[in-house]
């Protein structure tokens, strides 16, 4: 096992990665796609607006994003402290 | 070749394909039948993990609910695809690193309580029973209209086949099988969809297709659908009528729903290494967008063909005379799923929304005397091909695709059902001293039981399969979820804390969706409706998320007013945070 200090280092960059991401998670889903909705009303896109989209299709594409940009700066964090498998 | 003919040779084709996969990598060893000998590559777990969660729901009966609907129902498509990104980063890898087979065992090894695992699988089999339910009806449907037989009677086949295929081979034929069947859903479900994109709009990618302009109106598409649905005193397919709450709440159900569902968690135990944990969430969802993406186009232009099919004049003008109804109609009416019932005489299929005030004057106007089309929101997807005139195998390959997606699910459900009873209930509890022949053995009888109990309730379900599938999220997301998580990120929520959390969770959100579904989804043993919900217009689906709340507020409480959990305890949750040691899973 690793050293208590480097495990702790460790875990406090993994959380503070999950929060930054399930914030945009959160924003993108339920802030565009149904809360802010009214608010991106304005902003027309393919018959509908932007709020409309981001509930059908946009939330979905940064989700994706989201999980394969973690996956890899996690990959980097587990070599940086020496915890990788 | 007749399209009955067609059917059967494109449905038997792919059969012969899962089942000969399934014989053979036939299950040996206990450890093969549940976790798959640990050897998967994550691209390849990630499309078995598509097909594993993209079922009867997300395939034959979601687009439908969003066609009816329009944005409201965009909870769907959010819900399910959003729970990855926090199984990606809150469950996947640590419950990989943690190594062992089953969730109860994880929450009774974390827990240090054997109530807790128990506790955890009566959880599991709430959540995967009314999943199996949902997925039987949708067998139902495919099965009534591919053989041209009453829904019922499709219903009990579906049950057939479905155990004999599950209780055929275990995860190791699952996976490799499943890889298939997701080809094979992916392939019946996009073309398809293509070719009514390319009709409508002239665009050959659907999700493109949607934001693009509608050839025949030269309007853009969802305006041209906003249009035609308002004329017959619809509301408007891109306008929120739901209330906000609600939509937040069944959002957040499905998402953390997905991140609590055994079947899918499990899928993690099988890779290599913690890190493939987490890029298999990714390459799941890469597979499982490729539908999702596809699906809203799919149920926004099945809703414009169906108008389009019934008011060919356009909507303000005359509907169709019932005589001259098309094929796709007359086939759908064997079935049971598409009624037309003449009110007014007139021998035209009016169809439009008879619950609406305001269009009640206009209607009345036109001598109309109350909706007289029934379409079951659940053959949307199956019709479609044949709404929009497309070739007959396109029709097979959608009836065989539907079948694959039902089945991978309702096989992946009934596996961690029945490691549940066998591996949770009876080695870890009851009989810790059963030899590995009468493991499996339990394994095979406690799924056809579970099929048993799913093909009874399936034939009154409590609603259409994708509703029902969200009951089975609720009460993960009510339940699982919760204990799993805080598990991993807090040292402190101890034995009772957990226990009484999952309890409250499960308790407070089944009686809530009893109370609107009938008691054990009997029918008629309800005293709520969805229509008119209980407590703050929040419907029994979106419920999963208040009972969420409640797990975690009482864990919360209960811990703290209780003592720390032991320090082996402490040091095991410090050792599945961090991936280095984590070998292969030891389950016995």
């Amino acid at each position: 096992m690793a050293d208590k200090s480097s495990s702790n280092a460790y875990w406090a960059a993994n959380i503070s990665m999950i929060r930054i991401s399930l914030i945009i998670w959160f924003i993108v889903s339920f802030g565009f796609g149904i809360i802010l909705r009214p608010m991106l009303a304005g902003i027309k896109i393919g018959g509908t607006d932007l709020g409309f989209w981001f509930a059908q299709q946009g939330s979905i594409l940064v989700f994706l994003v989201l999980i394969f940009a973690y996956a890899a700066r996690m990959n980097k964090l587990d070599r940086e402290h020496g915890v990788e498998e | 070749m007749d399209q009955f003919t067609l059917n059967l040779v494109v449905v038997g084709a792919t059969f012969a394909l899962y089942f000969g996969i399934a014989i053979w990598a036939r299950a040996g060893s206990t450890s093969e039948f549940y976790a798959a000998g640990r050897g998967v590559h994550p691209v390849l777990n990630g499309m078995a993990t598509g097909a594993d969660w993209m079922s009867a729901a997300s395939f034959i009966s979601m687009a439908g609910l969003i066609a009816a609907v329009g944005y409201d129902n965009s909870a769907y498509l959010m819900g399910w695809t959003g729970g990855y990104v926090l199984l990606a980063m809150l469950l996947a890898p640590y419950l990989r690193k943690f190594g062992k087979f089953t969730v109860p065992e994880f929450i009774g090894d974390r827990f240090y309580s054997n109530t807790a695992r128990l506790i955890a699988v009566v959880c599991l089999i709430v959540a995967s029973i009314t999943y199996v339910i949902g997925q039987m009806s949708g067998v139902g449907v495919a099965f009534s209209r591919f053989l041209e037989v009453k829904a019922s009677t499709g219903l009990y086949i579906g049950a057939a086949v479905v155990f004999a295929y599950a209780v055929l081979g275990g995860m190791k034929g699952i996976t490799y099988t499943q890889v298939a069947q997701y080809v094979v859903l992916i392939i019946a479900y996009t073309i398809p969809a293509i070719f009514i994109s390319i009709t409508l709009t002239g665009n050959p990618i659907p999700p493109l297709g949607l934001f693009s302009e509608h050839t025949a109106s030269g309007m853009p598409l969802l305006e041209k659908l906003d249009q035609v649905v308002t004329d017959l005193g619809f509301g408007k397919y891109t306008g929120h009528t739901d209330t906000t709450l609600n939509m937040f709440l069944f959002t957040m159900s499905l998402m953390i729903g997905t991140a609590g569902l055994p079947h899918v968690i499990v899928r993690f135990f099988t890779v290599p290494k913690v890190s493939d944990a987490r890029s298999s969430a990714g390459w799941a969802l890469v597979f499982i967008a490729l539908l999702y993406l596809t699906a809203p186009a799919v149920g926004a232009m099945a809703r414009l063909n169906l108008i389009d099919n019934i008011y060919p004049q356009g909507a303000q003008s005359d509907p169709i005379d019932y005589e001259a109804r098309p094929d796709w109609m007359k086939n759908w009416e064997v079935t049971g799923l598409l009624k037309f019932e003449d009110k007014n005489g007139d021998g035209k299929i009016q169809f439009y929304n008879d619950k609406s005030e305001a269009f009640k004057a206009t209607a009345e106007g036109k001598g109309w005397a109350g909706s007289e089309l029934t379409v079951n929101n659940d053959i949307m997807v199956l019709a479609n091909p044949e709404i929009a005139n497309l070739p007959g195998w396109v029709i097979a390959l959608v009836a065989a695709g539907g079948l694959a997606a039902a089945l991978s699910t309702a096989a992946g459900l009934l596996m961690a059902i029945s490691s549940a009873i066998s591996h949770d209930l009876i080695k870890g509890t009851l009989n810790p001293g059963i030899s590995e022949k009468g493991e499996l053995l339990a394994a095979r009888i406690a799924m056809g039981v579970s099929i048993a109990v799913a093909t009874w309730l399936g034939l009154n379900p409590p609603g259409f399969a994708a509703q029902t599938v969200a009951l089975a999220f609720g009460i993960a997301a009510a339940s699982l979820f919760p204990a799993i998580l805080m598990g991993i990120f807090s040292k402190r929520i101890n034995s009772a804390g957990a226990i009484t959390g999952m309890l409250a969770g499960l308790g407070v959100t089944l009686v809530y969706i009893f109370l609107h579904k009938g008691w054990f989804f009997i029918a008629g043993t309800n005293s709520f409706t969805d229509a008119d919900p209980l407590f703050l217009s929040i419907k029994s689906t979106s419920f999963g998320a208040v009972g969420a709340l409640v797990n975690f507020v009482v864990a919360y409480v209960v811990s703290n007013a209780t003592e720390e959990p032991p320090l082996e305890v402490q040091e095991l949750v410090e050792s599945i945070r961090i991936p280095k040691g984590a070998g292969a899973a030891t389950g016995h």
